[in-house]
Protein backbone atom coordinates (compact mmCIF):
# COMPACT_ATOMS: atom_id res chain seq x y z
CA UNK A 1 0.00 0.00 0.00
CA UNK A 2 1.43 3.45 -0.92
CA UNK A 3 2.24 5.82 1.90
CA UNK A 4 -0.05 8.55 0.70
CA UNK A 5 -3.60 7.71 -0.22
CA UNK A 6 -6.68 9.81 -0.50
CA UNK A 7 -8.75 7.04 1.05
CA UNK A 8 -8.97 6.56 4.78
CA UNK A 9 -8.53 2.98 5.86
CA UNK A 10 -10.07 1.65 9.02
CA UNK A 11 -10.38 -1.75 10.50
CA UNK A 12 -13.67 -3.39 9.80
CA UNK A 13 -15.53 -5.81 12.00
CA UNK A 14 -17.52 -8.30 9.99
CA UNK A 15 -20.03 -10.76 11.34
CA UNK A 16 -20.03 -14.06 9.58
CA UNK A 17 -22.97 -16.14 10.62
CA UNK A 18 -24.69 -17.50 12.57
CA UNK A 19 -26.95 -17.84 9.54
CA UNK A 20 -24.22 -18.09 6.95
CA UNK A 21 -24.41 -21.15 4.71
CA UNK A 22 -20.71 -21.88 4.74
CA UNK A 23 -20.42 -21.98 8.51
CA UNK A 24 -21.97 -25.46 8.30
CA UNK A 25 -24.57 -24.79 10.92
CA UNK A 26 -24.97 -21.99 13.38
CA UNK A 27 -21.45 -20.75 13.95
CA UNK A 28 -20.85 -17.06 14.29
CA UNK A 29 -17.37 -15.85 13.52
CA UNK A 30 -16.58 -12.23 14.22
CA UNK A 31 -13.83 -11.17 11.87
CA UNK A 32 -11.65 -8.15 12.28
CA UNK A 33 -10.48 -7.11 8.86
CA UNK A 34 -7.88 -4.80 7.45
CA UNK A 35 -9.03 -4.59 3.88
CA UNK A 36 -9.26 -8.20 2.85
CA UNK A 37 -6.82 -9.37 5.44
CA UNK A 38 -8.02 -11.07 8.60
CA UNK A 39 -6.32 -9.63 11.66
CA UNK A 40 -8.39 -11.30 14.34
CA UNK A 41 -11.32 -13.58 14.93
CA UNK A 42 -13.65 -14.61 17.63
CA UNK A 43 -15.95 -17.61 17.48
CA UNK A 44 -19.35 -17.36 19.09
CA UNK A 45 -20.75 -20.81 19.66
CA UNK A 46 -23.45 -22.42 21.73
CA UNK A 47 -26.47 -21.81 19.49
CA UNK A 48 -27.15 -25.54 19.40
CA UNK A 49 -26.37 -26.20 23.04
CA UNK A 50 -28.86 -28.74 24.36
CA UNK A 51 -27.10 -29.80 27.53
CA UNK A 52 -26.31 -33.31 26.33
CA UNK A 53 -24.04 -33.94 29.30
CA UNK A 54 -26.74 -32.88 31.74
CA UNK A 55 -29.24 -35.13 30.00
CA UNK A 56 -26.78 -37.97 30.41
CA UNK A 57 -26.79 -37.56 34.17
CA UNK A 58 -30.55 -37.78 34.24
CA UNK A 59 -31.08 -40.87 32.13
CA UNK A 60 -30.07 -44.46 32.59
CA UNK A 61 -27.08 -45.71 30.67
CA UNK A 62 -29.32 -47.31 28.05
CA UNK A 63 -31.63 -44.31 27.75
CA UNK A 64 -28.77 -41.95 27.06
CA UNK A 65 -27.41 -43.97 24.12
CA UNK A 66 -29.70 -42.46 21.45
CA UNK A 67 -28.87 -38.93 22.61
CA UNK A 68 -25.23 -39.20 21.65
CA UNK A 69 -26.24 -39.65 18.01
CA UNK A 70 -27.51 -36.08 18.05
CA UNK A 71 -24.10 -34.57 18.63
CA UNK A 72 -22.18 -35.26 15.45
CA UNK A 73 -25.28 -36.18 13.51
CA UNK A 74 -23.43 -36.84 10.27
CA UNK A 75 -21.36 -39.50 12.06
CA UNK A 76 -23.95 -40.83 14.47
CA UNK A 77 -22.62 -44.37 14.30
CA UNK A 78 -19.21 -43.25 15.57
CA UNK A 79 -20.79 -41.36 18.46
CA UNK A 80 -22.73 -44.45 19.41
CA UNK A 81 -19.68 -46.67 19.17
CA UNK A 82 -17.66 -44.42 21.45
CA UNK A 83 -20.40 -44.30 24.05
CA UNK A 84 -21.00 -48.06 23.97
CA UNK A 85 -17.28 -48.73 24.32
CA UNK A 86 -17.03 -46.36 27.26
CA UNK A 87 -19.88 -47.97 29.17
CA UNK A 88 -18.61 -51.43 28.27
CA UNK A 89 -15.23 -50.46 29.66
CA UNK A 90 -16.89 -49.25 32.84
CA UNK A 91 -18.70 -52.58 33.08
CA UNK A 92 -15.52 -54.41 32.13
CA UNK A 93 -17.24 -56.33 29.34
CA UNK A 94 -16.60 -56.64 25.65
CA UNK A 95 -18.94 -57.08 22.73
CA UNK A 96 -18.80 -60.52 21.06
CA UNK A 97 -16.70 -60.84 17.86
CA UNK A 98 -19.68 -60.79 15.50
CA UNK A 99 -20.85 -57.52 16.98
CA UNK A 100 -17.35 -56.05 16.82
CA UNK A 101 -16.92 -56.78 13.11
CA UNK A 102 -20.38 -55.41 12.35
CA UNK A 103 -19.53 -52.30 14.33
CA UNK A 104 -16.37 -51.79 12.28
CA UNK A 105 -18.25 -52.14 8.99
CA UNK A 106 -20.98 -49.70 9.95
CA UNK A 107 -18.56 -47.23 11.51
CA UNK A 108 -16.36 -47.19 8.43
CA UNK A 109 -19.41 -46.77 6.21
CA UNK A 110 -20.31 -43.85 8.40
CA UNK A 111 -16.80 -42.44 8.00
CA UNK A 112 -17.35 -42.50 4.25
CA UNK A 113 -20.75 -40.82 4.64
CA UNK A 114 -19.26 -38.15 6.87
CA UNK A 115 -16.35 -37.47 4.54
CA UNK A 116 -18.72 -37.34 1.56
CA UNK A 117 -20.82 -34.70 3.26
CA UNK A 118 -17.65 -32.79 4.04
CA UNK A 119 -16.38 -33.05 0.46
CA UNK A 120 -19.64 -31.96 -1.08
CA UNK A 121 -20.16 -28.96 1.14
CA UNK A 122 -16.49 -27.97 1.14
CA UNK A 123 -16.43 -27.97 -2.65
CA UNK A 124 -19.66 -26.01 -2.66
CA UNK A 125 -18.09 -23.41 -0.37
CA UNK A 126 -15.17 -23.04 -2.74
CA UNK A 127 -17.52 -22.61 -5.66
CA UNK A 128 -17.59 -26.05 -7.25
CA UNK A 129 -21.27 -26.87 -7.51
CA UNK A 130 -21.14 -30.35 -9.04
CA UNK A 131 -19.41 -32.49 -6.39
CA UNK A 132 -22.14 -32.00 -3.81
CA UNK A 133 -24.63 -33.79 -6.03
CA UNK A 134 -22.24 -36.65 -6.70
CA UNK A 135 -21.37 -36.94 -3.03
CA UNK A 136 -24.95 -37.01 -1.89
CA UNK A 137 -25.71 -39.61 -4.54
CA UNK A 138 -23.13 -41.98 -3.07
CA UNK A 139 -23.91 -41.05 0.51
CA UNK A 140 -27.47 -42.10 -0.16
CA UNK A 141 -26.25 -45.67 -0.77
CA UNK A 142 -24.61 -45.71 2.65
CA UNK A 143 -27.73 -44.35 4.29
CA UNK A 144 -29.77 -47.08 2.57
CA UNK A 145 -27.58 -49.69 4.23
CA UNK A 146 -28.16 -48.02 7.59
CA UNK A 147 -31.88 -47.87 6.91
CA UNK A 148 -32.00 -51.54 6.00
CA UNK A 149 -30.04 -52.42 9.07
CA UNK A 150 -31.76 -50.41 11.76
CA UNK A 151 -34.54 -48.40 10.18
CA UNK A 152 -32.91 -45.03 10.64
CA UNK A 153 -30.77 -43.16 8.18
CA UNK A 154 -29.14 -40.40 10.14
CA UNK A 155 -29.40 -40.78 13.90
CA UNK A 156 -29.09 -44.52 13.74
CA UNK A 157 -28.63 -45.73 17.31
CA UNK A 158 -27.14 -48.76 15.58
CA UNK A 159 -25.31 -50.25 18.54
CA UNK A 160 -26.27 -51.20 22.05
CA UNK A 161 -24.16 -51.43 25.17
CA UNK A 162 -22.80 -54.97 25.08
CA UNK A 163 -23.26 -55.59 21.38
CA UNK A 164 -25.96 -55.02 18.81
CA UNK A 165 -29.70 -54.80 18.89
CA UNK A 166 -30.35 -56.28 15.47
CA UNK A 167 -29.00 -59.27 13.62
CA UNK A 168 -27.67 -58.45 10.15
CA UNK A 169 -30.35 -58.53 7.47
CA UNK A 170 -30.31 -60.94 4.54
CA UNK A 171 -28.20 -59.56 1.77
CA UNK A 172 -26.18 -57.23 4.02
CA UNK A 173 -22.84 -58.57 2.84
CA UNK A 174 -23.86 -58.33 -0.82
CA UNK A 175 -25.11 -54.79 -0.45
CA UNK A 176 -21.96 -53.68 1.34
CA UNK A 177 -19.72 -55.36 -1.23
CA UNK A 178 -21.70 -53.82 -4.07
CA UNK A 179 -21.31 -50.45 -2.44
CA UNK A 180 -17.53 -50.88 -2.17
CA UNK A 181 -17.27 -51.92 -5.83
CA UNK A 182 -19.38 -49.01 -6.90
CA UNK A 183 -17.73 -46.46 -4.63
CA UNK A 184 -14.01 -46.64 -5.43
CA UNK A 185 -14.44 -45.53 -9.08
CA UNK A 186 -16.56 -42.68 -7.77
CA UNK A 187 -13.68 -41.48 -5.60
CA UNK A 188 -11.57 -41.44 -8.77
CA UNK A 189 -14.30 -39.38 -10.34
CA UNK A 190 -14.26 -36.79 -7.56
CA UNK A 191 -10.51 -36.63 -7.77
CA UNK A 192 -10.67 -36.10 -11.51
CA UNK A 193 -12.93 -33.16 -10.88
CA UNK A 194 -10.89 -31.61 -8.12
CA UNK A 195 -7.38 -32.86 -7.41
CA UNK A 196 -5.66 -31.14 -10.33
CA UNK A 197 -8.32 -28.55 -10.95
CA UNK A 198 -6.51 -25.22 -11.20
CA UNK A 199 -9.09 -23.24 -9.28
CA UNK A 200 -9.30 -25.90 -6.57
CA UNK A 201 -5.54 -26.03 -6.17
CA UNK A 202 -5.21 -22.25 -6.20
CA UNK A 203 -7.85 -21.87 -3.51
CA UNK A 204 -6.50 -24.61 -1.24
CA UNK A 205 -2.72 -24.86 -1.56
CA UNK A 206 -0.90 -23.04 1.19
CA UNK A 207 -4.13 -21.87 2.79
CA UNK A 208 -4.79 -22.26 6.51
CA UNK A 209 -1.55 -23.97 7.41
CA UNK A 210 -1.47 -25.66 10.80
CA UNK A 211 1.78 -27.44 11.60
CA UNK A 212 2.04 -30.68 13.52
CA UNK A 213 3.36 -28.90 16.59
CA UNK A 214 0.55 -26.39 16.48
CA UNK A 215 -1.95 -29.24 16.21
CA UNK A 216 -0.52 -30.82 19.36
CA UNK A 217 -0.52 -27.48 21.11
CA UNK A 218 -4.23 -27.07 20.47
CA UNK A 219 -5.11 -30.73 20.80
CA UNK A 220 -6.26 -30.88 17.19
CA UNK A 221 -6.72 -34.45 15.96
CA UNK A 222 -8.12 -36.37 13.04
CA UNK A 223 -7.42 -35.60 9.37
CA UNK A 224 -6.21 -32.10 10.30
CA UNK A 225 -3.41 -33.55 12.41
CA UNK A 226 -2.54 -36.20 9.83
CA UNK A 227 -2.41 -33.62 7.03
CA UNK A 228 0.32 -31.91 9.05
CA UNK A 229 2.43 -35.03 8.74
CA UNK A 230 1.71 -36.65 12.11
CA UNK A 231 0.99 -40.28 11.46
CA UNK A 232 -1.42 -40.84 14.30
CA UNK A 233 -4.72 -42.59 14.20
CA UNK A 234 -6.37 -44.07 17.28
CA UNK A 235 -7.45 -47.10 15.26
CA UNK A 236 -3.74 -47.94 14.96
CA UNK A 237 -2.35 -46.36 18.12
CA UNK A 238 -4.84 -47.84 20.55
CA UNK A 239 -7.01 -50.25 18.57
CA UNK A 240 -10.56 -50.86 19.72
CA UNK A 241 -13.32 -53.08 18.41
CA UNK A 242 -10.77 -55.32 16.70
CA UNK A 243 -9.19 -52.71 14.39
CA UNK A 244 -5.82 -54.39 14.87
CA UNK A 245 -7.02 -57.25 12.63
CA UNK A 246 -7.34 -55.08 9.56
CA UNK A 247 -4.69 -54.08 7.14
CA UNK A 248 -4.86 -50.38 6.30
CA UNK A 249 -2.68 -47.31 5.95
CA UNK A 250 -2.79 -43.99 7.76
CA UNK A 251 -2.70 -41.38 5.00
CA UNK A 252 -0.70 -38.28 5.86
CA UNK A 253 0.18 -34.99 4.24
CA UNK A 254 3.27 -32.82 4.58
CA UNK A 255 2.25 -29.20 4.55
CA UNK A 256 -0.73 -29.10 6.87
CA UNK A 257 -2.61 -26.88 4.47
CA UNK A 258 -6.17 -27.10 3.24
CA UNK A 259 -5.13 -29.03 0.15
CA UNK A 260 -3.35 -31.72 2.17
CA UNK A 261 -6.38 -32.11 4.38
CA UNK A 262 -8.42 -32.67 1.26
CA UNK A 263 -5.97 -35.29 0.02
CA UNK A 264 -5.89 -37.05 3.40
CA UNK A 265 -9.65 -37.32 3.60
CA UNK A 266 -9.89 -38.65 0.05
CA UNK A 267 -7.33 -41.32 0.93
CA UNK A 268 -9.19 -42.11 4.13
CA UNK A 269 -12.30 -42.94 2.15
CA UNK A 270 -10.28 -45.42 0.11
CA UNK A 271 -8.81 -46.91 3.26
CA UNK A 272 -12.27 -47.18 4.77
CA UNK A 273 -13.35 -49.24 1.77
CA UNK A 274 -10.28 -51.41 2.29
CA UNK A 275 -11.25 -52.06 5.91
CA UNK A 276 -14.87 -52.75 5.02
CA UNK A 277 -13.86 -55.25 2.33
CA UNK A 278 -11.72 -57.17 4.80
CA UNK A 279 -14.32 -57.04 7.53
CA UNK A 280 -17.24 -58.14 5.39
CA UNK A 281 -15.32 -61.24 4.32
CA UNK A 282 -14.93 -62.44 7.87
CA UNK A 283 -18.05 -61.68 9.81
CA UNK A 284 -17.91 -64.45 12.39
CA UNK A 285 -21.00 -66.34 13.34
CA UNK A 286 -22.14 -66.35 16.91
CA UNK A 287 -24.06 -64.14 19.27
CA UNK A 288 -24.43 -60.42 18.66
CA UNK A 289 -24.40 -59.60 22.34
CA UNK A 290 -27.13 -58.79 24.72
CA UNK A 291 -27.67 -55.53 26.50
CA UNK A 292 -27.80 -56.05 30.24
CA UNK A 293 -31.31 -55.22 31.47
CA UNK A 294 -29.93 -53.23 34.35
CA UNK A 295 -26.65 -51.44 33.92
CA UNK A 296 -25.17 -50.56 37.26
CA UNK A 297 -21.39 -50.29 36.98
CA UNK A 298 -19.14 -50.34 40.01
CA UNK A 299 -18.04 -46.94 41.27
CA UNK A 300 -15.31 -45.63 39.06
CA UNK A 301 -14.42 -43.48 36.12
CA UNK A 302 -13.07 -44.21 32.66
CA UNK A 303 -12.02 -42.23 29.63
CA UNK A 304 -12.51 -44.04 26.35
CA UNK A 305 -11.96 -42.52 22.96
CA UNK A 306 -12.24 -43.54 19.34
CA UNK A 307 -11.11 -42.18 16.01
CA UNK A 308 -14.26 -40.47 14.78
CA UNK A 309 -14.25 -39.01 11.25
CA UNK A 310 -13.41 -35.62 12.75
CA UNK A 311 -10.78 -36.64 15.27
CA UNK A 312 -10.55 -38.05 18.74
CA UNK A 313 -14.00 -38.48 20.20
CA UNK A 314 -13.77 -39.28 23.89
CA UNK A 315 -16.20 -40.13 26.64
CA UNK A 316 -15.32 -39.62 30.28
CA UNK A 317 -17.93 -41.51 32.26
CA UNK A 318 -18.17 -41.51 36.04
CA UNK A 319 -20.26 -44.12 37.79
CA UNK A 320 -21.48 -43.92 41.37
CA UNK A 321 -22.83 -47.46 41.29
CA UNK A 322 -26.31 -46.41 40.25
CA UNK A 323 -28.24 -47.00 37.04
CA UNK A 324 -27.52 -43.50 35.80
CA UNK A 325 -24.11 -42.08 34.98
CA UNK A 326 -22.93 -39.69 37.65
CA UNK A 327 -21.24 -37.66 34.97
CA UNK A 328 -20.81 -38.04 31.22
CA UNK A 329 -18.30 -35.82 29.60
CA UNK A 330 -17.94 -35.80 25.84
CA UNK A 331 -14.62 -34.75 24.43
CA UNK A 332 -15.79 -33.41 21.10
CA UNK A 333 -13.26 -33.27 18.28
CA UNK A 334 -15.12 -30.47 16.49
CA UNK A 335 -15.05 -28.18 19.54
CA UNK A 336 -11.36 -28.68 20.14
CA UNK A 337 -10.44 -28.39 16.47
CA UNK A 338 -12.49 -25.22 16.03
CA UNK A 339 -10.32 -23.52 18.61
CA UNK A 340 -7.45 -23.58 16.13
CA UNK A 341 -9.48 -21.60 13.58
CA UNK A 342 -8.08 -18.30 14.78
CA UNK A 343 -4.51 -19.47 14.30
CA UNK A 344 -5.33 -20.75 10.81
CA UNK A 345 -7.13 -17.71 9.42
CA UNK A 346 -5.10 -14.93 11.01
CA UNK A 347 -3.12 -13.09 8.37
CA UNK A 348 -5.01 -14.74 5.54
CA UNK A 349 -7.71 -13.41 3.27
CA UNK A 350 -11.34 -13.17 4.23
CA UNK A 351 -12.31 -15.43 1.33
CA UNK A 352 -10.10 -18.17 2.75
CA UNK A 353 -12.02 -18.22 6.03
CA UNK A 354 -14.76 -20.11 4.24
CA UNK A 355 -12.27 -22.62 2.87
CA UNK A 356 -10.70 -23.12 6.30
CA UNK A 357 -13.96 -23.61 8.16
CA UNK A 358 -14.88 -26.17 5.53
CA UNK A 359 -11.60 -27.99 5.85
CA UNK A 360 -11.84 -28.21 9.64
CA UNK A 361 -14.97 -30.30 9.04
CA UNK A 362 -16.85 -29.21 12.12
CA UNK A 363 -20.39 -30.11 13.00
CA UNK A 364 -22.01 -27.54 15.22
CA UNK A 365 -24.20 -30.12 16.88
CA UNK A 366 -21.04 -31.55 18.31
CA UNK A 367 -19.34 -28.25 19.05
CA UNK A 368 -22.29 -27.07 21.12
CA UNK A 369 -23.72 -30.38 22.39
CA UNK B 1 -10.17 -43.52 47.74
CA UNK B 2 -9.12 -46.67 49.57
CA UNK B 3 -7.22 -49.24 47.61
CA UNK B 4 -9.52 -51.92 48.86
CA UNK B 5 -9.61 -54.61 46.19
CA UNK B 6 -12.97 -55.68 44.93
CA UNK B 7 -13.77 -59.03 43.42
CA UNK B 8 -15.05 -57.43 40.20
CA UNK B 9 -12.21 -54.95 39.73
CA UNK B 10 -9.89 -57.57 38.27
CA UNK B 11 -9.04 -58.62 34.75
CA UNK B 12 -11.42 -58.20 31.85
CA UNK B 13 -13.52 -61.15 30.90
CA UNK B 14 -14.53 -60.76 27.26
CA UNK B 15 -18.11 -61.43 26.38
CA UNK B 16 -19.31 -61.50 29.93
CA UNK B 17 -22.74 -60.03 29.56
CA UNK B 18 -23.84 -59.17 33.07
CA UNK B 19 -22.76 -56.09 34.98
CA UNK B 20 -19.88 -56.73 37.39
CA UNK B 21 -21.99 -55.92 40.38
CA UNK B 22 -23.21 -58.49 42.82
CA UNK B 23 -26.70 -57.37 43.79
CA UNK B 24 -29.07 -56.47 40.95
CA UNK B 25 -31.29 -53.58 42.00
CA UNK B 26 -35.04 -53.88 42.19
CA UNK B 27 -36.56 -52.69 38.92
CA UNK B 28 -38.99 -50.45 40.78
CA UNK B 29 -36.17 -48.63 42.55
CA UNK B 30 -34.29 -48.16 39.30
CA UNK B 31 -37.38 -46.74 37.65
CA UNK B 32 -38.01 -44.32 40.48
CA UNK B 33 -34.46 -43.05 40.28
CA UNK B 34 -34.83 -42.50 36.56
CA UNK B 35 -37.89 -40.34 37.08
CA UNK B 36 -36.64 -38.39 40.06
CA UNK B 37 -34.98 -35.76 37.89
CA UNK B 38 -32.19 -35.23 40.37
CA UNK B 39 -29.48 -37.71 41.06
CA UNK B 40 -29.30 -38.59 44.73
CA UNK B 41 -28.25 -42.12 45.61
CA UNK B 42 -29.57 -43.08 49.04
CA UNK B 43 -26.27 -44.12 50.55
CA UNK B 44 -22.76 -42.97 49.71
CA UNK B 45 -21.35 -45.27 47.03
CA UNK B 46 -18.38 -47.54 47.62
CA UNK B 47 -15.09 -45.92 46.62
CA UNK B 48 -13.46 -46.64 43.29
CA UNK B 49 -11.67 -49.99 43.43
CA UNK B 50 -8.41 -48.73 42.02
CA UNK B 51 -5.04 -50.39 42.35
CA UNK B 52 -1.66 -48.65 42.63
CA UNK B 53 -0.14 -47.41 39.38
CA UNK B 54 3.01 -49.42 38.85
CA UNK B 55 5.89 -48.30 36.69
CA UNK B 56 8.67 -45.84 36.33
CA UNK B 57 6.63 -42.70 35.74
CA UNK B 58 4.70 -42.64 39.04
CA UNK B 59 8.00 -43.14 40.87
CA UNK B 60 9.52 -40.17 39.08
CA UNK B 61 6.46 -38.09 39.82
CA UNK B 62 6.47 -39.06 43.49
CA UNK B 63 10.14 -38.28 43.74
CA UNK B 64 9.69 -34.90 42.14
CA UNK B 65 6.45 -33.75 43.76
CA UNK B 66 6.34 -35.73 46.97
CA UNK B 67 3.31 -35.05 49.10
CA UNK B 68 1.72 -32.83 46.49
CA UNK B 69 0.66 -36.04 44.77
CA UNK B 70 -1.69 -37.89 47.06
CA UNK B 71 -2.36 -40.94 44.92
CA UNK B 72 -1.06 -42.69 41.79
CA UNK B 73 -3.58 -45.30 40.78
CA UNK B 74 -4.95 -47.44 38.00
CA UNK B 75 -8.57 -48.29 37.39
CA UNK B 76 -9.52 -50.74 34.63
CA UNK B 77 -6.10 -50.27 33.09
CA UNK B 78 -6.29 -46.47 33.06
CA UNK B 79 -3.70 -44.53 35.01
CA UNK B 80 -4.47 -41.43 36.98
CA UNK B 81 -2.96 -39.41 39.74
CA UNK B 82 -4.57 -37.25 42.36
CA UNK B 83 -2.72 -34.05 43.19
CA UNK B 84 -3.11 -30.89 45.23
CA UNK B 85 -4.57 -28.02 43.14
CA UNK B 86 -1.39 -25.96 43.26
CA UNK B 87 0.67 -28.83 41.92
CA UNK B 88 -1.39 -29.42 38.79
CA UNK B 89 0.31 -26.89 36.54
CA UNK B 90 3.86 -27.92 37.56
CA UNK B 91 2.87 -31.54 36.97
CA UNK B 92 1.44 -30.72 33.56
CA UNK B 93 4.66 -28.91 32.74
CA UNK B 94 6.79 -31.75 34.03
CA UNK B 95 4.82 -34.33 32.11
CA UNK B 96 4.95 -32.26 28.95
CA UNK B 97 8.64 -31.44 29.00
CA UNK B 98 10.15 -34.48 30.64
CA UNK B 99 7.75 -37.31 29.91
CA UNK B 100 6.42 -36.38 26.45
CA UNK B 101 2.81 -35.91 27.51
CA UNK B 102 2.45 -33.20 24.92
CA UNK B 103 -1.23 -33.49 24.10
CA UNK B 104 -3.84 -32.19 26.50
CA UNK B 105 -6.89 -34.18 25.48
CA UNK B 106 -9.50 -32.74 27.75
CA UNK B 107 -10.25 -30.78 30.89
CA UNK B 108 -13.47 -31.40 32.69
CA UNK B 109 -15.00 -31.35 36.14
CA UNK B 110 -17.27 -33.50 38.27
CA UNK B 111 -19.45 -32.06 41.00
CA UNK B 112 -19.76 -33.74 44.40
CA UNK B 113 -21.90 -31.22 46.31
CA UNK B 114 -21.64 -32.98 49.68
CA UNK B 115 -17.88 -32.78 49.77
CA UNK B 116 -15.98 -29.85 51.26
CA UNK B 117 -13.89 -29.50 48.11
CA UNK B 118 -16.83 -30.11 45.92
CA UNK B 119 -15.30 -30.31 42.44
CA UNK B 120 -13.06 -32.87 40.86
CA UNK B 121 -11.06 -31.22 38.14
CA UNK B 122 -9.87 -33.79 35.61
CA UNK B 123 -7.10 -33.34 33.04
CA UNK B 124 -6.77 -36.05 30.42
CA UNK B 125 -3.33 -36.29 28.84
CA UNK B 126 -1.82 -38.32 26.05
CA UNK B 127 1.73 -38.87 24.93
CA UNK B 128 2.33 -39.47 21.24
CA UNK B 129 5.82 -40.78 21.89
CA UNK B 130 4.77 -43.25 24.58
CA UNK B 131 1.29 -43.95 23.18
CA UNK B 132 0.04 -43.69 26.72
CA UNK B 133 -2.69 -41.86 28.55
CA UNK B 134 -2.79 -40.43 32.02
CA UNK B 135 -5.28 -38.39 33.98
CA UNK B 136 -4.61 -35.79 36.62
CA UNK B 137 -7.32 -35.25 39.15
CA UNK B 138 -7.51 -32.53 41.73
CA UNK B 139 -10.16 -31.37 44.14
CA UNK B 140 -11.17 -27.75 44.36
CA UNK B 141 -13.62 -25.99 46.62
CA UNK B 142 -16.42 -23.80 45.34
CA UNK B 143 -15.01 -20.33 44.83
CA UNK B 144 -11.41 -21.48 44.71
CA UNK B 145 -9.55 -20.32 41.66
CA UNK B 146 -7.24 -23.02 40.34
CA UNK B 147 -4.50 -21.71 38.05
CA UNK B 148 -5.00 -21.93 34.32
CA UNK B 149 -3.19 -24.44 32.13
CA UNK B 150 -3.19 -22.16 29.07
CA UNK B 151 0.49 -21.34 29.46
CA UNK B 152 1.38 -25.02 29.22
CA UNK B 153 -1.18 -26.16 26.66
CA UNK B 154 -2.76 -23.51 24.43
CA UNK B 155 -5.73 -25.78 23.85
CA UNK B 156 -6.74 -25.47 27.50
CA UNK B 157 -8.30 -22.11 26.72
CA UNK B 158 -11.72 -23.21 25.49
CA UNK B 159 -11.77 -26.31 27.65
CA UNK B 160 -11.39 -24.19 30.79
CA UNK B 161 -13.97 -21.75 29.54
CA UNK B 162 -16.40 -24.62 29.19
CA UNK B 163 -15.65 -25.82 32.72
CA UNK B 164 -16.33 -22.30 33.95
CA UNK B 165 -19.51 -22.08 31.90
CA UNK B 166 -20.91 -25.35 33.21
CA UNK B 167 -19.57 -25.46 36.78
CA UNK B 168 -18.61 -21.90 37.67
CA UNK B 169 -14.99 -22.75 38.39
CA UNK B 170 -12.88 -19.69 37.59
CA UNK B 171 -9.33 -20.24 36.45
CA UNK B 172 -6.78 -17.77 37.75
CA UNK B 173 -4.69 -16.17 35.03
CA UNK B 174 -6.92 -17.32 32.18
CA UNK B 175 -6.73 -14.79 29.34
CA UNK B 176 -10.43 -14.85 28.49
CA UNK B 177 -12.52 -16.20 31.36
CA UNK B 178 -15.98 -15.91 29.86
CA UNK B 179 -18.84 -18.26 29.21
CA UNK B 180 -18.47 -20.13 25.94
CA UNK B 181 -21.65 -22.08 25.20
CA UNK B 182 -24.31 -20.26 27.20
CA UNK B 183 -25.17 -16.58 26.72
CA UNK B 184 -22.92 -14.24 28.66
CA UNK B 185 -25.70 -12.85 30.85
CA UNK B 186 -27.01 -16.30 31.77
CA UNK B 187 -27.17 -16.99 35.48
CA UNK B 188 -26.46 -20.37 37.03
CA UNK B 189 -24.11 -23.20 36.20
CA UNK B 190 -26.05 -26.06 34.65
CA UNK B 191 -23.80 -29.01 35.41
CA UNK B 192 -23.81 -28.37 39.15
CA UNK B 193 -25.83 -31.05 40.81
CA UNK B 194 -28.29 -28.67 42.48
CA UNK B 195 -29.48 -27.61 39.04
CA UNK B 196 -32.33 -29.80 37.93
CA UNK B 197 -32.51 -30.84 34.31
CA UNK B 198 -35.41 -28.52 33.45
CA UNK B 199 -34.15 -25.54 35.42
CA UNK B 200 -33.24 -22.49 33.40
CA UNK B 201 -32.53 -18.81 33.80
CA UNK B 202 -36.15 -17.65 33.59
CA UNK B 203 -35.27 -13.97 33.48
CA UNK B 204 -32.93 -14.44 30.54
CA UNK B 205 -35.46 -16.52 28.65
CA UNK B 206 -38.23 -13.99 29.29
CA UNK B 207 -36.16 -10.97 28.33
CA UNK B 208 -34.39 -12.42 25.33
CA UNK B 209 -36.84 -14.89 23.87
CA UNK B 210 -40.06 -13.21 24.96
CA UNK B 211 -41.52 -16.43 26.32
CA UNK B 212 -42.21 -17.56 29.85
CA UNK B 213 -40.42 -20.85 29.61
CA UNK B 214 -38.36 -22.76 27.14
CA UNK B 215 -39.58 -26.06 28.52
Amino acid sequence: MPDATFLDTTELVLNMGPQHPSTHGVLRVILKLDGEKVIGTECVIGYLHRGVEKIGENRTYQQFAPYVDRMDYVAAVSNGLGYCLAVEKLLNIEAPPRAQVTRVILTELNRIASHLLWLGTHALDIGAITPVFYCFREREEVLKIFENYCGARLTTHAFRIGGLQYELYDGFEEQVKAFCDMFLPKVDEYEELLTNNRIWVARLKGVGILSGDECKEFGVTGPVLRAAGVKWDLRKAQPYSGYEQYDFEIPTGQNGDTYDRYVVRMQEMRQAVRIIRQAVEKIPSGPIGKTPKVIKPATGEVYVSIEAPKGELGYFVVSDNSTQPYRVRVRPPSFVNLQALDRMVRGGLVADVVAIIGTLDIVLGEVDR
Amino acid sequence: MADEPKPEGGAAEPGKPEAPKAAPPKPAAAGAAAHAGGHAPAKPPAPMASTPWEGELPLRLKERFGDLITQCATYLGQNFLVAKPDAVIPILEFLKLEADFDYLVDITAVDYPNRAERFDLVYVLYSFARNERARIKTMVADGAKPPTAVNVHTGANWLEREVFDMFGIQFAGHPDMRRILLPEEWEGFPLRKEMSIIQQDDRWVRENLGIESGQ
